[in-house]
């Protein structure tokens, strides 16, 4: 058994126009139904491995982004979703905008779009999953050398 | 070894796959009523699996020394429920379980976690008097609180007690946290107040929650069964296909009824417990 079969994802809407969350949303619908992959849409960071943001992040958010990432427990993967949450996108310049979701916390995947279709976001997210075992691995080795593995 | 040491190590051993595929099963039955593929059978199993291979975040070591407790104690009701003990040491054995897990939810310092605790405190309320009047119930027909004597009885249970039993698979609606009575944390609805009681429960000692749910259905099946069960060897598949009828019948009112507020449940659950508990009981003193 993996960690990858039972990813439950957290969806985090950064300063996003809706249009991504619209498409993050339409995956649990009966069309694309992702909760065939084991993936469940928890609300709470404590029970998340997967940390999925849209949107860019501003000076308002970019504390809540920073606060969710660490009470995420270990393994877990970030994923960006749509071109605002890779680098800003169409509202890069804009005063309060800092960039990409990369500028306050390790990106994993970048899934480009505006917006993500599903089929893209379901792909960003079986890639994800698959980063899991991997991170999930690595955490294993670091503890068997002697270290905590809670990187 | 005799029968109820054998039935009682049983329901030790198996209850916790049992109750996994239950729930893979309700998960895939719910998928499919709303027009979804739905995920592998297995999916409780690996869901478990992931939680006790997660980074252990505590909180604070109160709560996880009372999640082990509420684990300890529903496997303890649960074993001396089939071992054919006492229903009424049984029934304060889960009581005494659910304040466990109550005071766990308390002991975190999250609003979401307190609020979560408050509503099971109002669920439980709202379940207890009907669970009290069962093990009543039962002593009233067979003149005995021993599970095992119940199940030695000539007729089943139900004959007797069909009032009872109705409400009884009321109140298992908010046992099971399904729709409308998912109040205080919800098995399909995880956004809801951020999961409310395991808020802050995560990992390992959240899987040890999931267990303990597997064990506690498990029981509450038990308890169903139960009403069935007497010492022809035929109610033995005839309870079991009752038991699998109840939690179908449980699936599609979780499918079909959305929330209610606490009062509405408090108010329902108790007019039913009067209406249908109280009824049978009159019956019964004039019948018997």
């Amino acid at each position: 058994m993996k960690v990858s079969n039972s990813p439950w994802l957290l969806h985090y809407d950064g300063s996003s126009c809706n249009g991504c969350d619209i498409e993050v949303l339409a995956c649990l619908t009966p069309v694309y139904d992702v909760e065939r992959f084991g993936v469940i849409n928890t609300g709470n960071p404590k029970h998340a491995d997967i940390f999925l943001i849209t949107g860019g992040i501003n000076t308002q958010n970019k504390a809540v982004v920073e606060q969710i990432y660490s009470q995420m427990p270990s393994p877990k993967v970030v994923v960006a979703v749509g071109i605002c949450a890779c680098n800003g996108g169409i509202f890069k310049e804009c005063y309060n905008i800092l960039g990409g979701v990369d500028t306050v916390i390790p990106v994993d995947i970048y899934v480009p779009g505006c917006a993500a279709r599903p089929q893209a976001i379901i792909d960003g997210v079986v890639k994800a999953v698959a980063l899991l075992d991997e991170k999930k691995k690595k955490r294993d080795q670091k503890k068997a050398q002697g270290g905590s593995g809670n990187a | 070894m005799n029968w109820s040491v054998i039935s009682m190590l049983l329901f030790i051993v198996l209850a916790p796959f049992a109750g996994g595929l239950l729930q893979g099963v309700d998960r895939k039955i719910t998928a499919r009523m709303q027009g979804r593929q739905g995920p592998p059978l297995l999916q409780p199993f690996y869901d478990l699996h992931k939680l006790f291979s997660k980074q252990s975040v505590v909180v604070n070591h109160l709560q996880d020394f009372l999640v082990c407790g509420f684990l300890v104690f529903i496997v303890f009701t649960g074993a001396l429920f089939f071992w054919g003990g006492d229903l009424l040491l049984v029934f304060f054995a889960l009581t005494l379980a659910e304040i466990f897990f109550i005071m766990s939810s308390c002991s975190a310092n999250s609003p979401y976690s307190s609020m979560g605790a408050q509503r099971e405190l109002m669920q439980a309320m709202a379940y207890e008097p009907m669970v009290l009047m069962v093990a009543i119930g039962f002593y009233m027909v067979t003149g005995s609180f021993g599970v095992s004597d119940i199940i030695g009885n000539s007729t089943p249970a139900i004959v007797w007690l069909p009032g009872i039993f109705a409400g009884f698979l009321y109140i298992l609606t908010i046992k099971f946290r399904k729709s409308p009575f998912d109040l205080s944390t919800s098995h399909h609805a995880h956004q809801e107040m951020v999961r409310g009681l395991t808020t802050e429960i995560s990992g390992n000692i959240l899987g040890l929650v999931e267990l303990s749910h597997w064990y506690e259905n498990i029981f509450l099946l038990g308890v169903v069964a139960l009403f069935l069960l007497d010492a022809n060897w035929w109610s033995v598949p005839v309870a079991i296909a009752v038991c699998f009828g109840a939690y179908f019948l449980e699936i599609l009112i979780d499918n079909v009824f959305p929330r209610v507020k606490w009062q509405s449940m408090l108010k329902s659950a108790w007019l039913v417990t009067l209406v249908a508990g109280v009824t049978n009981f009159m019956v019964l003193v004039l019948v018997k």
